[in-house]
């Protein structure tokens, strides 16, 4: 196990210099020029120069790339062109707002979703798995920032339960504040992971109840609720910590909407503001970011699996 | 729970009950209350030097923390705004200027003619005008710790309005060691004179800036009048909270958890109008300004005649109903320079006032168009300018152009516009922007440039245009300055240097709690309390 763990980490080292390489290289060659939008309106197509070469942008590609892979190998994401802060302090401002609401979504969703689609599965047919799956379907096909407003609408403009945006930490600001700003988007977002979750719960435990060993189970004379949570649920948990486990990382690099509408300064918002203002040592510091957790992510999904299931063995 | 009270002792229920009232006091007593105004700004504050860069978002954080030497009056007058007295020299080649008693910098350290000099200098090396006003300054000195003296080569009309100029580059002073930075790279100290402090620990870049009142700013006396007269601070601290989503900062606002909201969109104006505890209203008096800017350099719009025909087809209304909306919010106006200000004339300008596609096309066809593609840049993120795209490609195939819509974003608009070479090198015909009405008030801004080597994207050459230019520079009466005005004016619709699309005006909103707005092109905010 623990080979199979080093080995898994040293493979991590040339996949994150593709992504590197790659990142680098769709940066430079897609439109776009820091230098020009720095420049302003006012500037000359000399003024637009200086900066360039102020900003290094003007030395051959294989240079630049060089010297940031030089910084990289030193720890050093790199600095904004636009606020002169080091990548590595963006991202740390930014992370706690990301992971606390990919983390609460997650539990949020998990929560709802797994019993959600058990029962579905196990009253297949039914008109509890025809809401659940009706619910799916809804869940998979409203947007987020409609979700959001309609909850805002409600919940805060009307109802005043709760703030309309906003986040704060439960380190500084305290546990109340944090869940009274966090519920909302985590409302919003849970609905399309508990709708993803609870259809994959579904499949996967339809599949496990047919099995041989469940009927075996219930042969036995074990309860319904025994047979469902220690036979069908724990053998059917494969796909569904892979959907959870994907989703999570989604969730690092895709609320975007979530925290726009909710005004979180998560990471999703410094990449999208990188991206408009091509500010590239961000956007390379961040892809590079959210690869390496994609694949520690899959690492601890695939080191999961040897603990659901004891066929499994690295 | 009750376990835990049962353990309680005596004195813990004593202590904690006497407890209570202190800290209810505390609460309620609004003397002891820390006053903070929250703000919606316009954009996210990318960037902290405003000399470094054009932004208006990194201009109105200088003005949060800097101040300037002079400063520019609602009648658009530049005032001594740090300078105490100032004199000039009968030949106009020498300007004293005197520094105003009790002037600090948030360090503590005395603001001296040296820091002045140094600020001046950086600023003139990056900023149009004062490129322009240091092309004729022989010698910028500081003979003492509250004198500058500036001698000039020769006379110029326009020495208080750069170094009083209300919009970017706007000539802040800093300290001496601060202002030393190269132009061209950015400054990473943030120490002003100004009535806020920048509080660097709490900057979240996306997301919130935060100042605090600087107790040891000494306002002038005089009443406030756009960017002039006493800067008081009325609040203890500002917070600038940017909100990318437009819906939700409108949310906010209505919710009570924001004060003040810099720049909503016009759409949302009637929803905010409509909640009795929000003012909205317009606050700029000049506005944004519409620009559809030609390439002169490539055909079909290398031909003066050409480009005349494209802007007669340009209907003002047209355009403002598609990228404002409620006309409340907008106006026609056929000056190159903002209506309602002093240079305002109707020289030339019954091309742009044409707004008839029949009328255009047949001036088209005498030019002998021969079907040459216009390719029209449209930047897709900045919805104003895509519709002002959308309205011209429509305008012009109705007038007989060949018409080719190349959707971008921003950002690659901004670097595929200052490229030179041919339509098939990247080249294009058409962009769109606005200037604020403050930095096209007069014939020295660079959109009326009509010298391709230092002037604007789109690369106008015109002799007599630049003549008259350098004519406006030297002018001294207000008469001679709106003749010469009307002369660029005149100049710039014969070449038919850009389109103009109009006069717009994004309101404000605010809670009702929020006084002392003062009127202006920059949004300013000393003199503001939160009651």
């Amino acid at each position: 196990m623990l080979f199979y763990i080093f080995k898994r980490v040293l493979m991590t080292i040339p996949v994150m210099i593709v992504v590197a390489l790659f990142v680098f290289m769709m940066l430079r060659l897609s439109p776009g020029d820091p230098a020009a939008v720095i420049a302003g309106d006012y500037a000359t197509a000399e003024d637009v120069e200086r900066i360039r070469e102020q900003l290094g942008l003007s030395e051959p590609i294989v240079v630049q790339f060089t010297k940031w892979l030089g910084q990289l190998v030193q720890g050093d994401l790199g600095t904004s062109i636009f606020s002169n802060k080091p990548v590595a302090e963006l991202i740390v401002q930014r992370i706690e707002p990301t992971m606390l609401l990919a983390l609460s979504t997650i539990v949020f969703a998990v929560l709802v979703a797994v019993p959600l689609g058990t029962l579905a599965a196990y009253r297949a047919g039914s008109w509890v798995d025809r809401f659940v799956m009706l619910f799916s379907v809804g869940g998979f096909s409203v947007p987020v920032f409609v979700l959001g407003y309609v909850l805002i609408y409600i919940l805060s403009l009307k109802l005043k339960w709760l703030p309309v945006q906003g986040y704060r930490s439960p380190f500084t600001e305290g546990i109340g504040p944090f869940f009274a700003h966090i519920t909302l988007p985590t409302l919003t977002l849970s609905v399309i992971f508990i709708a993803l979750i609870a259809r994959m719960t579904r499949a996967s435990v339809i599949e496990v109840l047919e099995e041989d060993y469940v009927r075996t189970a219930r042969a036995k004379g074990q309860s319904e609720f025994k047979v469902l949570m220690r036979h069908a649920l724990r053998n059917a948990a494969v796909p569904i910590i892979t959907v959870i486990g994907i989703g999570i990382a989604l969730l690092i690099g895709g609320v975007v909407v979530t925290e726009s509408v909710y005004n979180i300064p998560g990471l999703g918002r410094l990449v999208l503001d990188a991206v408009l203002a091509r500010d590239y040592p961000i956007i390379q510091g961040l892809i590079l970011f959210f690869s390496f957790i994609y694949i520690v992510l899959n690492l601890l999904i695939d080191l999961s699996y040897s603990l659901l299931d004891p066929r499994i063995r690295y | 729970m009750l376990l835990g009270m049962g353990t309680m002792t005596r004195r813990a229920v004593l202590a904690a009950a006497l407890a209570v009232p202190v800290a209810v006091s505390s609460i309620a007593s609004p003397a002891n209350a820390e006053t903070v105004m929250r703000v919606i700004p316009h954009a996210d504050l990318k960037n902290l030097d405003p000399i470094w860069t054009t932004a208006y978002i990194s201009r109105n954080h200088g003005y949060m923390i800097y101040d300037t030497l002079f400063a520019m009056d609602d009648n658009f007058v530049p005032q001594p705004q740090m300078v105490d007295t100032w004199t000039t020299s009968d030949d106009g080649l020498v300007w004293t200027f005197v520094l105003r008693d009790g002037l600090k910098f948030h360090d503590g350290a005395p603001v001296t003619g040296e820091d002045v000099v140094a600020s001046l200098t950086r600023w003139g090396a990056r900023d149009g005008m004062g490129q322009q006003l240091f092309g004729v300054i022989d010698t910028l000195e500081a003979p003492d710790e509250k004198t500058v003296v500036m001698t000039l080569k020769e006379p110029y009309g326009l020495v208080l309005e750069s170094i009083g100029k209300i919009s970017s580059n706007v000539p802040f002073i800093m300290p001496k060691r601060i202002a030393e930075t190269d132009p061209f790279e950015q400054i990473t100290e943030y120490v002003g004179s100004g009535p806020f402090v920048f509080q660097a620990d709490e900057w979240v870049p996306g997301s919130t800036v935060v100042y605090t009142k600087f107790e040891d700013y000494v306002p002038r006396d005089e009443p406030v009048s756009a960017a002039a007269g006493g800067k008081i601070a009325k609040v203890d601290k500002v917070i600038w909270q940017y909100f990318p989503d437009a819906t939700t900062a409108m949310n906010a606002l209505m919710a009570g958890e924001v004060d003040f909201y810099e720049q909503p969109a016009p759409d949302l104006a009637p929803i905010l109008s409509s909640n009795p505890d929000i003012t909205v209203e317009v606050n700029d008096p000049l506005g944004g300004i519409g620009f559809a800017r030609f390439n002169h350099l490539l055909p079909p719009f290398d031909d003066a005649d050409v480009r005349r025909a494209a802007i007669m087809a340009m209907k003002q209304e047209d355009y403002l109903a598609a990228g404002v909306g409620d006309p409340q919010f907008w106006k026609t106006c056929y000056s190159v320079f903002p209506c309602g200000t002093p240079l305002e004339n109707d020289a030339g300008s019954d091309v742009m006032a044409t707004g008839d596609v029949a009328a255009a096309k047949t001036a088209l066809e005498a030019t002998g168009y021969d079907g040459t593609p216009v390719v029209i840049m449209q930047p897709t993120d900045i919805p104003m300018l895509s519709a002002f795209s959308l309205v011209t490609a429509e305008k012009l195939r109705n007038a007989g152009f060949t018409v080719q819509l190349e959707a971008m974003d921003w950002s690659t608009l901004t670097s595929r516009r200052a490229l030179r070479d041919p339509v098939g090198e990247g080249g294009w015909n058409i962009f769109h922007t606005w200037w604020i009405g403050a930095d096209v008030i007069d014939p020295m801004a660079i959109a009326f440039s009509g010298n391709p080597d230092k002037g604007w994207f789109g690369w106008a050459e015109d002799a007599e245009l630049e003549e008259a230019r350098t004519a406006f520079a030297k002018a001294g009466s207000l008469e001679e300055k709106q003749a010469l005005a009307a002369k660029v004016q005149e100049r710039l619709w014969a070449i038919g240097a850009s389109g103009q699309l109009g006069q717009f005006f994004t309101p404000v909103a605010y809670r009702n709690n929020v006084k002392g707005l003062i009127k202006s092109p920059v949004q300013f905010f000393w003199n503001m309390s939160v009651e």
